[in-house]
This record gives structure tokens, C-alpha cells and sequence, in this order.
């Protein structure tokens, strides 16, 4: 049986399950799987799986889950300590329970994906795989073809969103399972909001996420998109996330991995109106065997559009990290600025990094840069912690801590920038951990 | 305290310090001066154990241990502590950090727990208002965009906080203007004690007319070519270093 099969066999099973629902869904669903079929899972000789090998993913028997279950008190120890909207969803199942839309203001909608589908809403009709058409990759095709949950947010002209809105993803431990979340926010003229976009589960859990989200970004909208991936360590985790902006938006991604076995983004930005403005920050932490793939793409499209990106990765132990920035500049489109950076450091031998910049140029009057650094720690400043009686470990850990928080310093949201801090001291190695001192320098803060 | 005999250091191949050798005690506080190229970074960078320096010949002992034998952290540990010329930038790494984790390793060297929270913010506060520094510094990087004072100050807080027994501070007067230079001085003065030592490494009396040192010792060509006390600095002042040499050739 073809790797492609297991899952077919498993939509089909669902399909019949499914009854009723507009016919423009179905035929959406049947393209998608029309295009899962005909493309098959990606290997290492495609070029933009060149480093990632999805057999765990392809060769993976996955059933879907049936409930949202899971303790209210096993959540709340997971969740982002944050006032926020908040979408919980149990292995893609929607958990009204541990959800709360309370005193969510008129002039924002946020709600599950399924209710939209049923409701056959107008946020979803027209918008939904508009950014992300089932030929984007075989994992938009799978997520089309098995897409029935996942969230709808809809901003209305000129709000600004005083609370995060906050989709919570659990990943359960027991059989593996998977799920296909669709995001799809739209963000009208002058809004401004800021999604956050959680990961994370039980320490056992072993599931396949595969997320797809599209935004959408109107006249001068302002979105703030953080996704926080802390999905157990033996999840499989892939998501593409396209972006649309038009004139004098702004959308600024914090695209956090900490977590999962197996982990590719796929992060795209049409800036299609002058003015327009993109900024990619990135963090990694792979440890263990993780595989993590960070592909970026920036298209201007339009003159006077503007995109600023920085990643930073770190790998410890067997770990192996990918890193390819794309920046397109379409023809003509003068007076555009594009800026990228990707600095890695790998704390063993026997960690990896891949790392690719491109750029894509087709006007002359732009300014662009890129450039890619896999390094070690500096040895001055080694030095110069050692001979304040830190020994050479915690000072190698102090360095690590510091190379992640030129990242976590553009993170506004207190909560999550010291959640990843403590998350990066923790999982730093054994001989120099520094959760304990992260913790008692927050603690002091107080 | 520390007693350097014969010191011999060699810096890629080039014979540097040519038989050095000082004692001090416990309560003293010292001035080494000299020209450029004298060697006087090169002791206190040897004794702080700075890669690069080749001992040749002699030995370094701090109260009664082979320094040369120690780790650089154990160095500072055991209270041998460095104040730099040049204060390293240590992007990222937050202050608060550095001296939370300079502090316990101390202390754990010395078998002694982690100091209370309360105990050590107490602390911190008082040593930093004591240097007129704000508590923004504690979350701020290592050094990083600080001026040349505030790098200075930020040098002597940390001596303050880890109270070593022997300090050493190299060039701790260069870059600064007389208002930070007081308050530098201060700082080290309040370092006296009858169970501390201070060695100033230095190239201008200036600084002398602030901390005044019990023993001047004149950093010729690799060795000491003469010991005095405060006058000493005075007349080196009035002289230059030029006489001296011509004395000792």
C-alpha cells in the first residue's frame, strides 16, 4: 500500500461520517485529495525537501480523534498565562469547555471553524484557500482534503483588539492522531490584534499536526502573530502559514520551535501594496534527534514595501536544523528594502544546520541584504564571566541564553518571552542548565 | 597575601616580564605604575589567567596556593578578582545574571548555599546606589552600549557585590572624566579593609590623589624597579619615568 493510501482510506472512512454539509466544501475537500493523491509525499529529491525527510509523517498510521477530553486542570498547567480570547482545541477537536470568548467585543469574530462550516458563513466561503491553494505543497492538499476544524477570526474596520486572541492546540498522549487545522484570520483596514498560535501536549503524546493559516491583512491592519511551538517531543508538527498584506499593513511573526520530533514551517508574505511592511522572527531549539525546518518566503510585489527577518538557531546533542529564506523582489518593484539574517549556534558536534539565504531580484533600486552565521560561543566574554568565578559551563549557558534573547527582546508579550526564556535555560545541557537562576532573576522582578 | 617570585612571562615568543617580583599583605593597598610596554597588564592579566601568557620561570602564590595551578574560575573563587581596562560587551547576558551566578559560585567554593533572594536584592541594591547606578543596570546586558564610565563603574559594582580579597584593577582610571573618576575611587575605598588587599595597576598618579596607596612599586622593562610609598607617585609625576630608568641603567 502506498504511503499516500493509509490516508486516503482514512478520509474516506470520515467522508461518510460527513453528510450535509455545502456542496462547495465537498468539492473543495475532493480537490484536495485529488492533489494529496497525484503528488504524494515529498522526499529529500525535491528541492525544498532537500534536508527534511517526512517518512515518519508518510509512513505514520494516524486515526482521527473523536473527543476533546482532557483535564481542566492538566490545561491550565499547559496554558499561556495570559488574559486572552481563547480557542482550545484536543488533537483538532474544538473544546468549548476549555475555551472562552468572554465579552468578546462586536467588531471581532472569533470561532471555531466548525461552526463556520455549518453555519456556512460568509467568512469562509470565498476566503478559505484563496492564500493557500491545494498546490502549494502536498501538506496544504492533505490539510484541504481533511479540513473541518480550526478557527475564523474577523476583525472589522479600525478595531484594535485590546486582548490576544490565544488558539490553544493539545496534543494528547495514547494512539497517534492527527489533525489538520485551518486558520483563517481577516484583518480589515486599520485593525490591529494580535494571534497567538500554542502548541503543546502531554509528554508522551506522538501526533501529526498539520496546520495551515491564512491571513489576510487589509489597508493599514496591524497583526501580530506568534506561534509558540511546544508540542511534545514526539510530535510530528507541520504548518504553512501564508500572509496577504495589503497597502501600509504590518505583520510581524514570532515563529517560536522549542518543541515536536519532526518540525517544518513554511512561512510566505505577499506584500502586494506600497507601504506594506513584513517582519520574520525566528527562534529554534532542537535537541535529542529533532529535525526542525524553518522555509521562509518574502514576495514584494509591490514598490516601497518594506520586510526585515532574523532567525536564530540553536542545536545541541543530534539535532539538525534547516533554515531557507527566500527574498523575491518582483519586477519593477523599486524602492523595496529587504533584510535577513540567520545566526545559528550548535552546542555538539554532532548537530547540523542547513542553511540557505536567496534572494530573488527583478528591479534595480532596492536595498537588500541577507546573510548566515553558524558559530560558536565567543571566548572573550567566556573569559571574562570565568574570571568573575562562573565556571566555564554556566558561562557557555549564559552565552546560549543571550544569543536566544536577542530574538526574545522583540517579543512584546511578557508572558511568552519568559516562558521561552525558561524553556531555552531548561533545555540547555545538563552541565549548564540555568532554569534556576532564570527563575530567581524573574522572581526578584516581582 | 599574593606573592608573585621571579615571574618570567613570555607573550607569543617576546619575553614580557623579566623576574617580577612583589608581596602583599592583607590591609595593603598598592600602585603599580609604569611606562607603556612595562608589563603592567600582563601581571594582573597573568594572575587572572588569561590565555596567551606563557610562565617561564617563577611562581604566583595567593595565600599560600599555586595560583598558576588554579582554573580562572577558581581564581576568582578563592577571592583573586580582576577589575579590566577594557570591560568585555557581553551582549544579552543580563547583569542581574552575571552576579547572581558569580555570587553562588562563590559562595558554593566556599561550601556555603545559594544567598536568599531577599538577601541578595538587598545587596545588589545597596552596592548599586553606593556606585549611583540605577536598577535599570540589573536587566540591562553586560556592558553593552555602556560609556567608558559606566563600563568602569560597572566593574567596581562587581567587586563591591563579590568582595574579593585581593582586588586588582587595571587601568581603572583611563576613559574617565573627575566625576566618574570619584565615584570609582569611592567605590574602591570602600573596599579598604584590614582583611583585603588593593592593587592598582595604573599609569597616571591621578588616580593616586583619590586611592592613596600604601606602596608604589615603578614597573620598568619587566621588573620592579623601585618600591616607595605614596611619594614615590608624586615624584614620577614631577619626573616622568625617564629619570628612573636612567637610574636603573
Amino acid at each position: 500500500m502506498s504511503d499516500t493510501q493509509t490516508f486516503l482510506d482514512t478520509l474516506a472512512a470520515r467522508s461518510q461520517q460527513r453528510a450535509g454539509e455545502p456542496t462547495w466544501i465537498a468539492a473543495r475537500r475532493q480537490a484536495g485529495a485529488a492533489r494529496f493523491e497525484a503528488m504524494g509525499f515529498p522526499t529529500r529529491r525535491d528541492e525544498e525537501w532537500k534536508y527534511t525527510d517526512v517518512r515518519a509523517i508518510a509512513q505514520g498510521n494516524f486515526a482521527l480523534a473523536e473527543n476533546a477530553e482532557f483535564s481542566q486542570a492538566q490545561a491550565a498547567a499547559l496554558t499561556l498565562p495570559l488574559d486572552a480570547y481563547r480557542l482550545t482545541f484536543v488533537d483538532g477537536v474544538f473544546s468549548a469547555a476549555l475555551s472562552d470568548l468572554d465579552a468578546l467585543p462586536d467588531s471581532v469574530q472569533v470561532m471555531p471553524l466548525s461552526k463556520a462550516l455549518a453555519e456556512n458563513h460568509e467568512a469562509v466561503g470565498g476566503p478559505l484557500g484563496r492564500l493557500t491553494g491545494v498546490d502549494f505543497s502536498t501538506f496544504a492538499a492533505l490539510n484541504t482534503a481533511f479540513m473541518e476544524e480550526g478557527a475564523v477570526v474577523r476583525i472589522a474596520p479600525g478595531t484594535v483588539v485590546e486582548k490576544p486572541i490565544l488558539l490553544q492546540f493539545l496534543s494528547r498522549a495514547g494512539t497517534p492522531v492527527m489533525s489538520h487545522p485551518r486558520i483563517l484570520v481577516e484583518a480589515a483596514g486599520r485593525s490591529e490584534a494580535t494571534l497567538i498560535e500554542h502548541y503543546v501536549g502531554e509528554a508522551d503524546a506522538a501526533n501529526f499536526t498539520n496546520v495551515v493559516a491564512e491571513l489576510m491583512l487589509d489597508r493599514g491592519a496591524i497583526l501580530n502573530h506568534y506561534k509558540l511551538q511546544e508540542a511534545p517531543i514526539g510530535d510530528l508538527h507541520v504548518a504553512s502559514i501564508h500572509v496577504e498584506q495589503n497597502r501600509d499593513s504590518r505583520y510581524t511573526s514570532y515563529n517560536l520551535n522549542l518543541g515536536g520530533a519532526l518540525v517544518r514551517n513554511d512561512l510566505v508574505s505577499d506584500l502586494n501594496g506600497q507601504g506594506a511592511e513584513t517582519n520574520f522572527y525566528g527562534l529554534f531549539f532542537g535537541q535529542g534527534r529533532q529535525h526542525v525546518d524553518n522555509h521562509t518566503k518574502v514576495n514584494h510585489n509591490a514598490p516601497l514595501t518594506f520586510s526585515n527577518e532574523n532567525y536564530k538557531g540553536i542545536l545541541d546533542d543530534r539535532a539538525h536544523g534547516v533554515f531557507n529564506g527566500k527574498v523575491y523582489v518582483k519586477r519593477d518593484s523599486q524602492k523595496i528594502e529587504g533584510f535577513q539574517s540567520n545566526q545559528n549556534l550548535l552546542l555538539s558536534d554532532r548537530a547540523q544546520i542547513d542553511a540557505k539565504p536567496e534572494l530573488e531580484i527583478y528591479a534595480d533600486d532596492v536595498k537588500c541584504s541577507h546573510g548566515t552565521t553558524t558559530g560558536q560561543l565567543d571566548e572573550d566574554a567566556i573569559y571574562a564571566l570565568r574570571t568573575r568565578g562562573i565556571d566555564e559551563a554556566t558561562a557557555r549557558g549564559l552565552l546560549t541564553l543571550a544569543f536566544a534573547g536577542e530574538v526574545l527582546e522583540q517579543v512584546a508579550l511578557d508572558a511568552i518571552a519568559e516562558r521561552v526564556e525558561l524553556a531555552v535555560a531548561g533545555k540547555l545541557p545538563e552541565r549548564f542548565n540555568l532554569a534556576g537562576l532564570v527563575e530567581a532573576a524573574a522572581a526578584l522582578n516581582d | 597575601m599574593l606573592q608573585v617570585n621571579d615571574l618570567h612571562v613570555t607573550v607569543e615568543g617576546k619575553e614580557i616580564l623579566k623576574g617580577l617580583t612583589l608581596t602583599i599583605n592583607a590591609g595593603e593597598v598598592h600602585a603599580i605604575m609604569g611606562p607603556n610596554g612595562a608589563g603592567k597588564s600582563t601581571l594582573s592579566a597573568v594572575i587572572a589567567g588569561k590565555d596567551g601568557y606563557e610562565v617561564t620561570q617563577g611562581s604566583i602564590t595567593f595565600e599560600g596556593k599555586d595560583v598558576l595551578e588554579m582554573e580562572i574560575e577558581e581564581r576568582a573563587q578563592a577571592g583573586l578578582l580582576l577589575g579590566f581596562q577594557y570591560p568585555v560587551e557581553i551582549p544579552g547576558v543580563k547583569n542581574i545574571y552575571l552576579l547572581k551566578s558569580a555570587l553562588n559560585a562563590q559562595r558554593a567554593a566556599r561550601g556555603e548555599g545559594e544567598m536568599p533572594a531577599p538577601e541578595f536584592m538587598k545587596l545588589v541594591k545597596e552596592k548599586l546606589g553606593f556606585m549611583k547606578m540605577d536598577a535599570s543596570f540589573l536587566q540591562r546586558a553586560v556592558n553593552e552600549g555602556f560609556s567608558g564610565g559606566e563600563k568602569k563603574r560597572n566593574e567596581i559594582l562587581q567587586m563591591l557585590v563579590l568582595q574579593p580579597k585581593l582586588a586588582m584593577l587595571d587601568e581603572i582610571d583611563s576613559g574617565l572624566d573627575i566625576d566618574a573618576m570619584k565615584v570609582v575611587a569611592d567605590g574602591v575605598n570602600s573596599l579598604r579593609a584590614e582583611e583585603r588587599a588593593i592593587l592598582l595597576v595604573t599609569h597616571y598618579q591621578r588616580l593616586l590623589d583619590y586611592i592613596v596607596p600604601d606602596k608604589v612599586h615603578v614597573l620598568v622593562d619587566g621588573r620592579i624597579v623601585k618600591t616607595g610609598d605614596a611619594e614615590l607617585a608624586k615624584e614620577l609625576e614631577a619626573n616622568g619615568y625617564e629619570g628612573i630608568e636612567e637610574s636603573v641603567a
